[in-house]
């Protein structure tokens, strides 16, 4: 307590209550109406707690928001009538990503990696390096994706061929629906996903293709395989 | 003009009465210090404290121009650089600061750590200091980010794929760092929120603490070896060494400080007027894939120690190694807080820093070439010798065509040109013999992708013949020993004369 709120103190001895009140205590700050004003001010304190955590909880909220979102936002996009993929070549493609703001401008636009295995059977690739995301850049003569940060090579299939990454390139689900190839995409790809379903037989041996109103074995058995590690979105 | 002289102090008063902070300022300004600590030793932290005062007004001005969208923020910079008065100088000021301040905080702490300062009664203003480099870090970093350009970009794909590697919270820190799904407008207004509103308040607000506790406690005094500093002792030994020896701080030692701090001024200025400003370098289009990112200086040591790592211990090595230094640097007061100060007596600490400036040297050093990435455009813009096809067979020249088309380039040099990926192979055939050479191309291995699938026959005989004529100046060929056993019999060099 500072030096005036002392004086104070012995002033409001004057009042009624203190002077009924027994000598050595009127000399005391620790008077009746010093405990009722030190217990008001933990009061005070207390309610300010409880507005601090009525306050901190839409803040945290608001905060923690981006993480709180399910993995929903992701969704199908169209790449390009299949006739715009030529069997056997891998190439460049552009999409606008489904979940963006007004003020994204070209950051909303991604590339990826499209290989047209032969027939129906693609491959989507993500751009991002599986080492650390960096854009890896296809080299049709040696067969090899290679990428620019830390050397990651990979082969035409994605696997891993060299270099840093721990895996081969990601994957994006692809779909073929009336002659348009389709991927399903929504967040930037990264390792995190991969560890919720590891153990899954990698991608490479058998595309994961779903072809619609084209036989259904086919469909059916794509149907039920699980998403598996190196699909993105 | 008495007058005039008369009027001032009138008018000082009349705020003094009201205000009560000259006094005390005063005080402060010419309290005694050991006249040891007037030294060119002392002057870093001072000189990084008037960096920031730079860097917070260079950062408001350029904040009048700056648009933190997504959309904008690059075409905002090059405004700033093209369009607007003096932009491009304000905007060089800015980065070079930051280069600087980054530098002048290092070298501070190593003079702290050498002169023994953290120890006794200083190990909170050290602790303190350690959050100070890391904050002045983050500026850096996300400063990094707010010059929103190709590298930006993909810097903070690197980041972000940094975190995802964190177990089981992986996913959620990253969208927590992006702000959205994908790097985009959401992410550039969080990383403008913390370089200019988080991070600079911690900054100075533990800027105010480090000094109120330098002022509190006593500048360090120069350290003597044998003068021992003890918990119960220390206290009494620095009032009798400043009052031995003291002198007012303002301005028998300051002037040092003040000269230095208008050095380091006049040397930013000067980077500024003479290298510009930094960037911004390509638009931050993700769909512009001919780039090869990298981070500004001060993360250029990361950027190699990560090329280096073997992936599997990169994860690892990724989050222990900075809970361990950091917290090495946090406990380092609380554990070596008594005992000799002076660097003589303490040659593990000296060991300590030159590994650690030998280390971070030579690690940015790599990152700024970059040995271990792919030239990505080396196989159609460096060209063979015409040496290494002089005197050569169709074949071997068709080899060299090989040797251009499938990007060997990219990671092999040649003649001095080409990746530094893996082994230059000017000399190649002087190591490997043609099986080896051909089991290499095939199979890959050592870091090297096979190439099996990308050759066919034709191709790769054509490749090895030329390969093989590699041999730098005309060294021997290597050649496989056991094979020349089993034809001859004898081993080989064992002739019949004895030699």
């Amino acid at each position: 307590m500072t030096p005036p709120e002392n004086d104070r103190a012995t002033d409001r001895v004057q009042d009624p209550h203190h002077q009924q009140a027994p000598a050595p205590e009127a000399a005391n700050p620790h008077t009746a109406g010093h405990s009722r004003r030190a217990f008001l001010f933990k009061l005070s304190l207390l309610l300010n707690g409880a507005v601090g955590v009525v306050l901190a909880v839409p803040i945290v909220g608001y905060l923690l928001g981006p993480a709180a979102r399910k993995a929903a936002a992701s969704s199908w996009v169209p790449l390009g009538p299949l006739s715009d993929f030529p069997e056997g070549q891998t190439r460049l493609v552009d999409f606008r990503n489904p979940v963006t703001t007004q003020w994204d401008g070209q950051t909303g636009n991604i590339p990826c990696w499209v290989r047209r295995i032969s027939g129906n059977e693609f491959q989507v690739f993500a751009i991002n390096c599986a080492h650390l995301g960096c854009p890896v850049r296809w080299f049709a003569q040696s067969k090899l994706f290679l990428c620019p940060c830390h050397g990651g090579a990979y082969y035409a299939d994605g696997s891993r061929a060299s270099g840093p990454p721990e895996r081969g390139l990601f994957e994006y689900n692809h779909k073929i629906v009336a002659g348009t190839l389709m991927i399903k995409v929504g967040k930037m790809p990264n390792l995190a996903r991969q560890t919720a379903c590891a153990g899954k037989p990698p991608l490479t041996q058998s595309p994961l293709t779903q072809i619609q109103g084209v036989g259904t074995t086919l469909a059916a058995s794509s149907e039920n395989r699980p998403e598996c590690a190196s699909c993105q979105g | 003009m008495p007058g005039l002289k008369q009027r001032s102090i009138a008018l000082y008063n009349w705020f003094e009465h009201r205000l009560g902070l000259g006094a005390p300022a005063i005080e402060s300004a010419v309290h005694p210090v050991p006249a040891s600590t007037s030294s060119w030793w002392y002057v870093f932290g001072s000189a990084a404290t008037v960096i920031l005062v730079l860097q917070v007004v260079t950062g408001i001005l350029l904040g009048l121009v700056y648009t933190p969208s997504a959309n904008q923020a690059w075409a905002s910079l090059e405004f700033l650089n093209h369009s607007v008065q003096l932009g491009w100088f304000l905007r060089a000021l800015h980065g070079w600061g930051s280069d600087f301040m980054i530098a002048i905080v290092l070298i501070h702490m190593a003079q702290v750590f050498f002169f023994g300062a953290y120890k006794f009664p200083r190990e909170l203003t050290w602790i303190v200091g350690v959050l100070l480099l890391l904050l002045t870090l983050g500026m850096a970093f996300t400063g990094q980010v707010l010059r929103f350009d190709q590298d930006a970009y993909w810097g903070l794909g690197i980041g972000a794929s940094i975190l995802s590697r964190v177990p089981y919270i992986g996913q959620r820190l990253v969208d927590l760092m992006l702000g959205g799904p994908i790097i985009a407008g959401p992410t550039l207004t969080r990383f403008f929120a913390l370089h200019v509103f988080i991070i600079p308040g911690l900054l100075l607000a533990f800027v105010g603490v480090h000094l109120w506790m330098v002022l509190r406690l006593g500048i360090n005094e120069w350290p003597m070896p044998g003068r021992i500093v003890t918990r119960t002792a220390y206290a009494r030994d620095y009032q009798d060494l400043t009052h031995e020896t003291g002198i007012p701080f303002v301005p028998d030692a300051a002037w040092k400080d003040a000269i230095f701090a208008a050095a380091i001024m006049l040397a930013i200025v000067a980077c500024a007027l003479f290298f510009g400003p930094f960037g911004p370098t390509g638009q931050p289009d993700p769909t512009i894939i001919q780039t090869a990112p990298k981070p500004d200086f001060a993360f250029l040591w990361i950027y190699a120690v990560l090329a280096y790592l073997p992936p599997a211990l990169e994860t690892p090595v990724l989050f222990i190694a900075p809970t361990v230094i950091i917290l090495g640097l946090l406990l380092l007061p609380l554990v070596a807080g008594e005992g000799e100060k002076h660097w003589s007596r303490r040659p593990v600490a000296v060991l300590m820093v030159a590994v650690i400036a030998v280390t971070l040297g030579v690690f940015t050093r790599l990152g700024m070439y970059v040995p271990w990435s792919p030239v990505m455009n080396a196989w159609t813009s460096d060209p063979i010798p015409p040496a290494y096809l002089h005197n050569r067979t169709p074949l071997e020249r068709q080899g060299a065509i090989v040797f251009q088309n499938k990007q060997c380039r990219n990671c092999h040099s040649v003649g001095g040109e080409g990746g530094l990926r893996g082994p230059a192979l000017d000399s190649i055939a002087s190591r490997m013999t043609e099986d080896q050479i051909i089991r290499q191309v095939l199979q890959g291995g050592g870091n090297m992708p096979a190439y099996g699938n990308s050759l066919n026959p034709s191709e790769t005989t054509a490749l090895v013949r030329f390969l093989t004529t590699l041999r730098g100046n005309d060294l021997a060929p290597a050649i496989d020993a056991s094979r020349h056993m089993a034809i001859t019999g004898r081993l080989p060099g064992a002739s019949s004369d004895g030699h």
